[in-house]
Formats: C-alpha cells, sequence, structure tokens
C-alpha cells in the first residue's frame, strides 16, 4: 500500500514507534538530539513539532521499536512506468565497484523501466552553489540544504541562520523534474502513470517526499530504503554484463553520497564540512555566536556520521562505503553535468522556509517568561541527575514539561520521595 | 512586567567550555519566543564576553535579566583588570598571547563586536581589581 501523503502537515514524520516493541527504556529519549521523545505510561512518545528524522533513535533502540516508514519494494506497482532515482551513497554499498552503470542496469534488471542518477543532478546544484557564491550577493557562508534533518532542525532551532540556505532545493528535486520529463517523452504515457520512485539512505529523504519544505509538492511518487533494494541487486549485478545503462555522472556527482563530497564540488577550499548530528549542533551553535564567518563561504552539513552513506537505511558501514566511493570515483571525469546557462526545473523553492518556534513554552511573551521562572524554581529543587526516570531527558526538560502542564511534579522519583517523607513525618508526629 | 534573572559561573582556562553559557541563554530565548534576530544578537555578546572572561581573566560571573523589553547582560571578573578601556575598545588591539592566538582568538573584534550589536554599553574596569561589562538589548530595536 502506498504511503499517505499529507500535503498539509509539515511535521509529517517517517520515523514512528511500534509500540508494542516498545519497552519504555529511556535510551533513546536521551540520545534524540533534539529532545523529542518522552516516556509516559511505559512507552516512547515522539513529538512530531520536536523531530527532523535524523534516525539516532532508530540507531540507539535495542528493541527495533523505532521504524522508518517508507514504500515497499513493489514494481510496476500503482504505476505503468517507473524510473529509478538511486541516490549517490547507494553507489557506496557495493564492493569492487568500479562502474556505476552495473548498478543501474541492476536496477533495469530488478523491474525499472529506467534509471536517473541524483548524481547527475546534483553536479547541476554544485554548479548552482558555485555561481550563487561567485554572485556574491547573498550573505555567507552558505549553509547547504541538501541534508532534510538539517533544513529541519535549523527552522525549528536557529532561525537566524534560515538566511544563510540560499533557495535551492536538493538534487533529488532537480532530478525528479529530469526524470519525470524525460519519462511522459520516452514513454508517452500522463503523468500520473508514471513512478518517479527514490531509492533512498534515510527516513529524512522519505519526510522531505511526503511533507516537503519550501514547495507545495515533491514530483518523487515513492521511496524504496536502499537496505529493501540492495538485496534485490545482488541477485542480479554482473560485472561482466553488456550493460545497455550508462552512466552520467562525474566524480563531483558521485561525492555527494560522503561528508565533504557536496563541498568538494564548489572547486575551492573556503568550506567547512560537518558530519553527525552533535558535530552539526556545535557548528550551528558557534555560527550563531558569530564564530566561523571569517572567509568561509560554503558549510555542508550531515546529519549522518560519515554522510548520506551513513544514513540508517543504508546497509554498509559508513566509512566503508566512503572509501568505496573514494575508489570509484578515482578514474572518473570531475563532471558530466552542465548548466549551458539554463536553470534547470525543480531547481529553486516555490517559497522559503518559515522558522517554526516548537520550542516556545507558552503563547506571548510576558507569559513564557513567567513559566521560564516557574521552570527555573523547580529546577532548583531537582536534583540535577538527569536520571530519565520521569521520562524525560534532564531534570531540566522535565521542569519545561511541567510548568507546561506535560508532567506533572510527583512524576519526578526523587520529588515524590521527599513528598512521602515529609508526608510521613507528618503522620509520626 | 515578569521578568527572569539567568546566572552563569565561568571557569577560567577552560576553552572547551567557553560557548555554554551563550547556548543556555538562547535556548531559553527561543522558549520564551524572542525574535531570533535579537537572539543572535544577545547571543555574540555574550560569547565573546564569555570568551574574553575565559582568556584574558581567568573566569567570572556572568548574570542576565530577561524581561519583555530588553535583555540586560552583566559579565563580572576579578582578573586584571584592562589598563586602557578605550583603547582596548579599538577593532584590531589585542594582547591576547601567542598560544591563544594560535587558536585562532585575538584577532581584536571581541569588544567592537559586543559594542555593534548590543544598544548600550559599558566598561568599568579596575587594574588588579577586575572588570565588569554591562550590556543592554531592546526586543523591539532594529
Ligand atoms: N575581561 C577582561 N579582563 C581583562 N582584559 C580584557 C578583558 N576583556 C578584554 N580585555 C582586553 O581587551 C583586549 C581587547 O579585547 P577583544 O575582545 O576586543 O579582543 P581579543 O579578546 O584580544 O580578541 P578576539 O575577541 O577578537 O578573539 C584584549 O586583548 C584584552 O587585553
Ligand atoms: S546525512 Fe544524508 S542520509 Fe543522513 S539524514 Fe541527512 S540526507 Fe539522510
Ligand atoms: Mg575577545
Amino acid at each position: 500500500m502506498p504511503m499517505q501523503r499529507e500535503q498539509h502537515d509539515t511535521f509529517f514524520h517517517s520515523v514512528h514507534l511500534e509500540k508494542d516493541l516498545c519497552k519504555g527504556c529511556i535510551n533513546c529519549i536521551k540520545r534524540c538530539p533534539t529532545q523529542a521523545i518522552r516516556v509516559r505510561n511505559g512507552k516512547a512518545n515522539i513529538t512530531k513539532e520536536f523531530c527532523i528524522d535524523c534516525g539516532e533513535c532508530i540507531r540507539i533502540c535495542s528493541h527495533h521499536a523505532k521504524k522508518a516508514v517508507f514504500d515497499p519494494f513493489d514494481i510496476p506497482g500503482r504505476f505503468e512506468y517507473t524510473v529509478a532515482l538511486p541516490a549517490p551513497s547507494l553507489f557506496g554499498q557495493f564492493n569492487n565497484l568500479d562502474d556505476p552503470a552495473i548498478v543501474l542496469q541492476g536496477l533495469l534488471d530488478i523491474g525499472f523501466d529506467d534509471v536517473y542518477e541524483v548524481s547527475a543532478a546534483a553536479e547541476l546544484v554544485s554548479e548552482l552553489t558555485r555561481n550563487k557564491i561567485a554572485e556574491g550577493n547573498c550573505p555567507l557562508p552558505i549553509i547547504s540544504s541538501a541534508c532534510p534533518s538539517v533544513v529541519r532542525l535549523i527552522r525549528v532551532r536557529f532561525p537566524s541562520l534560515l538566511e544563510l540556505m540560499p533557495p535551492l532545493n536538493p538534487p533529488i528535486d532537480v532530478a525528479a523534474a529530469a526524470a519525470a520529463r524525460i519519462a511522459v517523452e520516452k514513454s508517452g504515457l500522463p503523468r500520473e502513470k508514471i513512478g518517479i520512485i527514490f531509492i533512498s539512505p534515510c527516513p529524512a529523504k522519505v519526510t522531505a517526499v511526503y511533507s516537503p519544505l519550501g514547495m507545495e509538492k515533491s514530483e518523487v511518487d515513492a521511496v524504496f530504503a536502499i537496505s529493501d533494494v540492495y538485496p534485490r541487486l545482488l541477485q542480479v549485478m554482473k560485472h561482466d554484463a553488456n550493460s545497455a545503462a550508462a552512466s552520467k555522472s562525474g566524480k563531483i556527482g558521485i561525492g555527494w553520497g560522503g561528508s565533504g563530497g557536496e563541498a568538494d564540488g564548489l572547486l575551492n577550499d573556503n568550506y567547512l564540512a560537518a558530519d553527525g548530528i552533535e558535530n552539526v549542533i556545535r557548528v550551528l551553535e558557534d555560527l550563531e555566536d558569530g564564530k566561523l564567518q571569517e572567509g568561509l563561504e560554503f558549510i555542508e552539513l550531515n546529519a549522518c556520521a560519515g554522510g548520506c552513506v551513513g544514513g540508517v537505511l543504508t546497509v554498509e558501514n559508513p566509512f566503508i562505503a566512503k572509501t568505496k566511493l573514494k575508489r570509484l570515483k578515482k578514474y572518473m571525469p570531475v563532471a558530466l553535468n552542465h548548466l549551458d546557462g539554463v536553470v534547470p526545473d525543480g531547481a529553486y523553492q516555490d517559497f522559503p522556509i518559515k522558522y517554526e518556534p516548537v520550542y516556545r513554552l507558552g503563547e506571548g511573551i510576558e507569559e513564557n517568561i513567567a513559566l521560564m521562572a516557574k521552570a527555573e524554581e523547580l529546577m532548583s529543587r531537582l536534583p540535577d541527575l538527569d536520571c530519565g526516570s520521569c521520562g524525560a531527558p534532564t531534570c531540566e526538560a522535565f521542569a519545561k514539561d511541567v510548568v507546561c502542564g506535560i508532567a506533572k511534579e510527583k512524576e519526578c522519583i526523587h520529588l515524590l520521595r521527599d513528598y512521602l517523607h515529609k508526608l510521613s513525618n507528618e503522620i509520626g508526629d | 512586567m515578569s521578568a527572569i534573572e539567568l546566572k552563569y559561573a565561568i571557569p577560567g582556562d577552560d576553552f572547551t567550555r567557553a560557548g555554554e553559557a551563550s547556548s543556555s541563554i538562547k535556548m531559553r530565548l527561543k522558549q520564551m519566543g524572542f525574535d531570533p534576530c535579537f537572539i543572535r544578537r544577545v547571543a555574540i555578546a555574550v560569547y565573546e564576553g564569555e570568551i574574553n572572561m575565559v582568556i584574558h581573566a581567568n573566569g567570572g560571573e556572568i548574570v542576565v535579566n530577561i524581561s519583555p523589553a530588553s535583555t540586560d547582560i552583566t559579565l563580572t571578573d576579578d582578573g586584571p583588570g584592562i589598563p586602557d578601556v578605550e583603547l582596548a575598545m579599538k577593532a584590531g588591539f589585542s594582547t591576547a598571547p601567542e598560544n591563544v592566538r594560535n587558536l585562532g582568538f585575538g584577532a581584536g573584534m571581541g569588544l567592537p563586536n559586543m559594542k555593534k550589536y548590543t544598544d548600550e554599553m559599558d566598561i568599568q574596569s579596575e587594574v588588579g581589581v577586575g572588570t565588569t561589562v554591562r550590556m543592554k538589548v531592546y526586543a523591539n530595536a532594529t
């Protein structure tokens, strides 16, 4: 069954909780970088306004209760003609791969009618970004908008940095627009009978398709997981096959699969690339504090350690996958795709991404200051152990939950103990 | 009118912790629903003040008073003091030692930036006694 598109909910998520599997342990609440999870009544709950689909809870949950939802592998499924859009990170999953065409042929062999490499579109986005920097009319450093997790993090937590993200869409949208146009031409079918199917390394990109920011609706019709497509590809991929498919990607495009790759595509050294969500947060904090500006033109941020090869829907160890991409790129030309003065379809956002002040305690500033003062008072009575027994990740988070009415003071076992002590003393007197 | 006071002790000579106070203040201002631009100005002012106390004064204390209309930041230390405040305020003036410069500090831009991003700033300093920097940022100023 295809997933439901929730057009107007920009807080739809691929990451979700399988309630039956959840044991109510507190591993995930500690790991979540946006403090989106609380354990209530013995089960984890993800606050959708805070979740950025980074997949950290999926990585940590030993009971496999955190899942990423994507479309089940089914082609042609509800379509008459399907085009696979492999993420660059897919090419890092295989041993001894010396030509991306082998994977592309594999995709045709497992049933897709055509392929369009996201890495090809990535080279155009790299060129657009280079031009933006050269034009010199936007604030620097430019922050990449390629990782949907990072974009979602910035929109809820680093509003003053939104202006550093240029209104460019990530390569997947450029690839989807081109793939759809070509498919209509080649197949003669109407657009709605064509399935543009992205093969994704992560839940964040699933979310970006089903609930996009900066556009009304994505051109991508379905998203499969790399982990789902990988075993099927292994069965059909042959090294010596005559492949009908040819790769249209160069070094720059393939490089986007690992951290630092997008920055390499800018062909200058004035960049910074950070990967892993905690490192990303540190960089954003520093930027907000006014550090890092001197001479820096571009900041590449990937929520996953190692970049997209580290996505939770990939198969290979991210660092091995990165090495594999490096080897694959070695004899490739620098780039095979050039703008030639044309702005490709899907390159620009339709509307800007807005700040979502989800961390606000209440409505007005007066009220919020009063709530904050209450939370500070409560915090002074909490043990500052961050023990997690209350279901909140830190004592601070718990105090805010209490003043917002989501939790009750006595859910803190330490406050409860003090209260019971007092009570028994009173009875004893 | 509601108001709140936040206090932070800043340990000296610990670069790894510099930025913690600014980070905490920023998050609270966001939770209180202040305008992003205003938050950024407070963040830069606090961060520069915090790092100055770490590098030049062996730590100190930050007190922040937040009301809907404005935020007051007071940085107090009992470090060596600033002999010539006017000179210290000049862009590019720095007495940062070599080892600090190698870490990328010491461009002499901290105090000028604090002035630039705040609406009011006042430095009281006495050599051998310490330094107090007071800053004010108005919430609805442009
Ligand atoms: N709290 C303080 N105690 C003693 N001296 C200080 C203090 N704050 C600043 N100074 C003096 O004022 C000078 C200028 O400070 P400023 O913050 O502008 O530059 P910096 O700290 O040297 O370099 P940067 O801030 O660009 O990294 C410092 O080099 C130092 O001599
Ligand atoms: S780094 Fe890549 S794989 Fe990881 S969340 Fe971001 S887009 Fe997805
Ligand atoms: Mg300084």
